[in-house]
């Protein structure tokens, strides 16, 4: 009852009531509508700017294109390193749910050894998130068609085709070319130091040693970009602008192939070098370092196994001995030294110096011996050089002193880099009065100056500085730069990349360079000379010297007796020279370790390279195809497991006679009876131990 | 006078051509966004246009009911929906880690989209049966009304739609005319209430979704990647959008939820500022419309309803709109008339039918 009367009665009022609410709800409505538009303007105007750009962020991907790495070719054109398409089968862990199912089932479908894998995964904890990794790389066509067809069934699992550095000649040019490998953490970060990681970011690979490192930024070329609309799950739409990669600069070198086959031909199984230049321009026209390995091997990520056979290996198949291997240069020097002497005055080209077999200093019992017992006789310059006259050098050093000397030979090219355009260098060392007070806290005495005369004691040289140092004899004292690179080769111009002569030495009487020069001709043509049977019969005439660099002490008394003694302490057989005498086109430097008198073992290999050079087929190569190469690296790959199988077999017995011998020695000690140790030793090679000859006995001498 | 007659023949068939108009606009719109966001799939949009079909069909349906059926049947259906809230708190189908459903096998039937218009039908019912402005102890009957389905529905979870459902009966009471001082009061205590609901009451997502609103790009692949990518789609628009089926961040899919809860960030990114603004406009049209027709409903139970379903409705825009453009947090509230899905349709268009019917039964009272 009493509802009923009053909603009758207030009836207008709630509708008054009502509709007052409405009018509040449509302004409040469209307050808050006001609202909206308010921030959708100010998303949508003022901040328009911000969120294009950050839609664009998201859909607009770069991605990098890697660019074509430049070829490497010879001097007549012939390739030496290409780009080959291989296939690897790629992983992405990331992506992959069970890893190590996956690739158990992957090597049921194709052959994965537990080598390779356990690279993987190591590489799998090394590797940036979301890389791909390489699980298996130079699939053949038959594993790439099996992977092809299960490949949907492994999510994250990719099959990638790509160039990779291929080097047709196997171990014939790895000294000279380097190789490349994947770029590791290190690279890496030396790229972002030199702020040039950007244009890495397509690229795996990276030159690690030789001319690849040398020159990888313009063999590397230019990364490209392409600009790829994706989606959000970063598939690929579309392609909306490119920039293509541009191709490294191809690469010609000094370098000619059939010399490189002509050396290594000629060394055999010796270990040893040849470097041959060009004394006019520096060009590198031989350069082979005996043993060698297939750069191949590391390009593909070389195995533990092969790596530790040649990292072990005592060959050092690693190092290049051309430019790391240090020898004391022996008689090589000698004619450098017989221009200093004429120059200073010290000798003339008529002073005859008596050679009764020995050298002694005055009131010194000391006598150093030459290497013929019963001496020379009288002796001037040439004959010192032809017959490699051990006493007329001792007397000269002696007389010069070693601070002229150093100099000297410093600037001959000696204890210096050369400047080769290659990374791996030593400079070796051309020891001073200084370097004597750093290195052992003694003083220079007179003794050391004498062994300098036959290019002993503490002096050290790479092959490539005895050629290097006989160019600056050729030229009289002009001292080039060896380029094993010649010019590089793109669309816009051929940019030479040798360095001009520099004139390191001037002399008041340029003679005295023909002097030394025409010691060195008759050296090789006239009789008696130390090189004269190496170079019987040459079409073409040559200045050589021949050196012998003793690689154990003989004590006094006793003669040297190569059979008595161990293969590796043989001499070590060098030689350099210069070809044709009169108008020199190339120097050549040739160490044949280990292997006796540099007369009779370095001389006929350098006939050998200079036979090939001065040959119509030098200019007309006819080189070997690849498929015989192929068959020869196979070969020399063989022959080299089989020497390493010989060499651990050597040093298993020589192991158990060491201790055998330790053993009896125990027994037969019973007090403390010490020994003093030797100390003061020079430096040795990086390739051989070499005892230096001790300052306090009679020396063998060192030259035949 | 052929005008009044073709007025009458709509009124007959109880349509509200004006209402009608603006909806058919909307679900127009809708099918060409749908269109766009959803990569091209004709199918689907077919499958929508259907939904909306039979959607419309309810709503004309309902519209030949008599607001009085309504009211008579408010009670009833309150309880079976409040009945059905319990049966899907013990026994109900569960998704996505909410049980917001009955399985009767053949389909699933959520309770909760019943009570959102059966709650304030119920509170309307109620308060209509007393004078306005309502005393102490019926406002107290009204929140309870409104408070026992809010709180079984916020348990599932669904913190979004229980709020709106709370929202839509509070509405009615303050149609019903509560006073400002109340309404101060309320606010104080909802304002209080926060810090509790925080504490305690809140889920980890839900208040990360709080969170990520101050400062989504904090966390741009978690939390925030929805509004950091819609807010992107919308503000990369511009004045004038991409164009239709242009819009990048739509079309390679890095807005999510991009046909449903997402899809004004579609619609805004393809049509800009403009189409934003001609959307705006139409939805203020319908709800205009709709609080016409709840000024001119000639009984209570008829205002309450009518004016509590228009601003349900506008409370939808708004907190869609509202999240999708960054300034309210993400629930999961779809863009009414817009956004793929049944549920909702039915739902909404189901309301506009009870519109219609109270909009077209006052006519035919007073024409008779």
């Amino acid at each position: 009852m009493r509802k009923t009367r009053i909603a009758i009665a207030d009836h207008a009022a709630e509708a008054i009531l009502f509709n007052r609410r409405i009018v509040f709800s449509v302004i409040v409505v469209l307050v808050l509508f006001l609202v909206l538009l308010l921030n959708l303007y100010q998303l949508q105007v003022v901040r328009y700017e911000e969120y294009s750009t950050r839609a664009d962020g998201n859909r607009i991907k770069l991605v990098p294109l890697s660019p074509n790495r430049g070829m490497i070719f010879d001097r007549n054109g012939v390739l030496l390193a290409e780009n080959s398409p291989v296939h690897s089968l790629e992983l992405i862990p990331e992506q992959v749910a069970d890893l190590p199912a996956t690739v158990t089932a992957l090597s049921a479908l194709i052959s994965i050894d537990a080598d390779t894998q356990e690279r993987f995964y190591k590489d799998v904890k090394k590797q940036r998130r979301f890389k791909s990794i390489s699980l298996k790389e130079h699939l053949t066509e038959q594993e790439v068609a099996i992977l092809a067809v299960h490949l949907h069934q492994f999510p994250g699992v990719t099959l990638e085709a790509r160039l990779t550095r291929n080097y047709p000649y196997g171990d014939l040019l790895t000294h000279a070319l380097g190789y490349i490998g994947k770029i590791n953490e290190k690279e890496y970060q030396a790229l972002e130091a030199a702020e040039v990681s950007a244009n890495y970011a397509a690229s795996r690979d990276i030159g690690k040693s030789g001319i690849e490192k040398f020159y990888e930024s313009q063999l590397h070329g230019t990364v490209g970009y392409q600009e790829v609309e994706v989606n959000s799950r970063g598939r690929v739409i579309r392609t909306l602008r490119e920039q293509p990669a541009i191709s490294g600069d191809d690469l010609y070198l000094s370098l000619d192939l059939g010399l490189q086959l002509k050396a290594q031909e000629a060394l055999g199984e010796n270990r040893g070098s040849v470097v041959m230049l060009d004394p006019r321009d520096g060009s590198v026209l031989a350069f082979y370092s005996n043993p060698s390995y297939n750069p191949n091997l590391f390009v593909h990520g070389i195995s533990s196994k092969n790596y530790n056979l040649l990292l072990n290996s005592p060959d050092r198949p690693l190092v290049n001995r051309i430019t790391q291997g240090l020898f004391p240069p022996a008689s090589t020097i000698k004619p450098l030294l017989g221009v200093l002497g004429l120059e200073n005055g010290t000798v003339t080209e008529q002073t005859r110096i008596p050679d009764p077999g020995f050298y002694r200093l005055p009131n010194v019992s000391r006598r150093w011996r030459d290497h013929l017992e019963w001496g020379h006789g009288y002796v001037d310059i040439y004959t010192g050089i032809i017959k490699s006259c051990d006493t007329y050098f001792y007397h000269l050093a002696y007389k010069l002193g070693i601070d002229k000397i150093a100099d000297f030979m410093t600037n001959a090219g000696f204890g210096r880099p050369s400047g080769i355009d290659l990374h791996e260098e030593n400079e070796g060392n051309m020891p001073t009065r200084a370097w004597k007070k750093a290195r052992h806290k003694q003083n220079w005495g007179p003794g050391d100056t004498i062994n300098i005369g036959i290019g002993q004691g503490y002096w050290q040289a790479t092959p490539l500085q005895m050629a290097l140092t006989t160019a600056t004899l050729v030229n009289s004292g002009g001292r080039i730069t060896p380029r094993l690179a010649r010019n590089f080769h793109n669309q816009q111009q051929d940019q030479s990349l040798l360095l001009p002569l520099e004139q390191a030495i001037t002399v008041i009487d340029p003679n005295n360079w023909a002097i030394s020069r025409e010691a060195m001709y008759r050296t090789a043509h006239q009789e008696g000379g130390t090189a004269r049977g190496a170079f019987l019969g040459a079409t073409y005439t040559i200045g050589g010297k021949t050196g012998t660099q003793q690689v154990i002490n003989i004590a006094a008394g006793q003669k040297y007796n190569a059979k008595a003694i161990n293969a590796r302490h043989r001499d070590n057989a060098m030689f350099v020279g210069y070809a044709p005498h009169d108008k020199p086109e190339v120097t050549i430097a040739v160490v044949v370790e280990n292997a006796g008198g540099g007369g009779s073992n370095a001389a006929p290999v350098a006939r050998q390279m200079l036979d090939y050079y001065f040959s119509p087929q030098y200019n007309a190569p006819t080189l070997p195809s690849i498929a015989d190469i192929a068959v020869i690296q196979q070969q020399r790959y063989d022959a080299m497991l089989v020497r390493e199988q010989a060499y651990a077999e050597e040093a298993a017995r020589e192991k158990a006679a060491k201790e055998a011998r330790k053993a009896a020695e125990l027994l037969r000690k019973s007090g403390n009876i010490v020994t003093p140790a030797e100390n003061n030793l020079p430096p040795q090679t990086a390739t051989e131990s070499t005892p230096p000859p001790p300052a306090a006995t009679e020396e063998k001498p060192i030259d035949e | 006078m052929s005008n009044q007659e073709h007025q009458t023949r709509w009124q007959r068939w109880h349509i509200d051509i004006p209402l009608l108009s603006g909806i058919l606009v909307l679900l127009l719109v809708a099918l060409f966004t749908l269109y766009s966001a959803d990569g091209q799939d004709l199918v689907k949009v077919e499958g929508q246009a259907l939904k909306m079909i039979f959607a419309l069909g309810v709503m004309l349906f309902l519209a030949q009911i008599h607001p009085n059926t309504y009211r008579y049947w408010a009670i009833p259906m309150y309880i079976v929906g409040l009945i059905c809230l319990l049966i899907v708190e013990f026994f109900g189908y569960t998704a996505k880690g909410s049980t917001r459903w009955i399985d009767f096998g053949f389909t699933r039937f959520q309770p909760s989209e019943m009570m959102k218009l059966a709650v304030p039908m119920a509170v309307a019912w109620y308060m209509a049966k007393h004078p306005m402005p309502p005393r102490y102890r019926d406002l107290l009957a009204g929140f309870l009304l409104c408070a026992m389905p809010t709180l079984l529905i916020a348990k599932q979870p669904d913190l979004g739609t229980s709020i709106l459902i709370a929202m839509s009966g509070v509405f009615v009471l303050f149609f019903s005319g509560m006073s400002w001082r109340i309404i101060g009061v309320l606010v104080a205590l909802i304002a209080a209430f926060l810090p509790v609901l925080w504490h305690f009451l809140m889920y980890d997502y839900q208040k990360r979704r709080v969170l990520t609103l101050f400062d989504p790009e904090q966390d741009p692949l978690g939390a925030g990647y929805q509004t950091i990518q819609s807010m992107i789609a919308i503000g990369s628009g511009g004045f004038e959008g991409k164009g239709w089926m242009q819009g990048t961040q739509s079309q390679l899919e890095f807005l999510p939820e991009r046909h449903t809860d997402f899809i004004f960030a579609v619609y805004a990114e393809e049509m800009g500022l403009m189409g934003v603004m001609a959307l705006l406009a139409l939805y203020f049209f319908v709800i205009s419309r709709g609080l016409i027709i709840a000024s001119q409903a000639q009984d209570n139970f008829s205002r309450f309803m009518a004016g509590s379903i228009t601003l349900t409705f506008f409370v939808y825009v708004f907190v869609n709109i509202g999240m999708v453009s960054g300034i309210l947090p993400v629930v999961g509230v779809p863009l009414p008339l817009i956004s793929f899905g049944g549920t909702s349709l039915v739902t909404l268009l189901a309301g506009f039918g009870i519109l219609m019917s109270i909009s077209t039964h006052k006519r035919m009272l007073a024409n008779q």
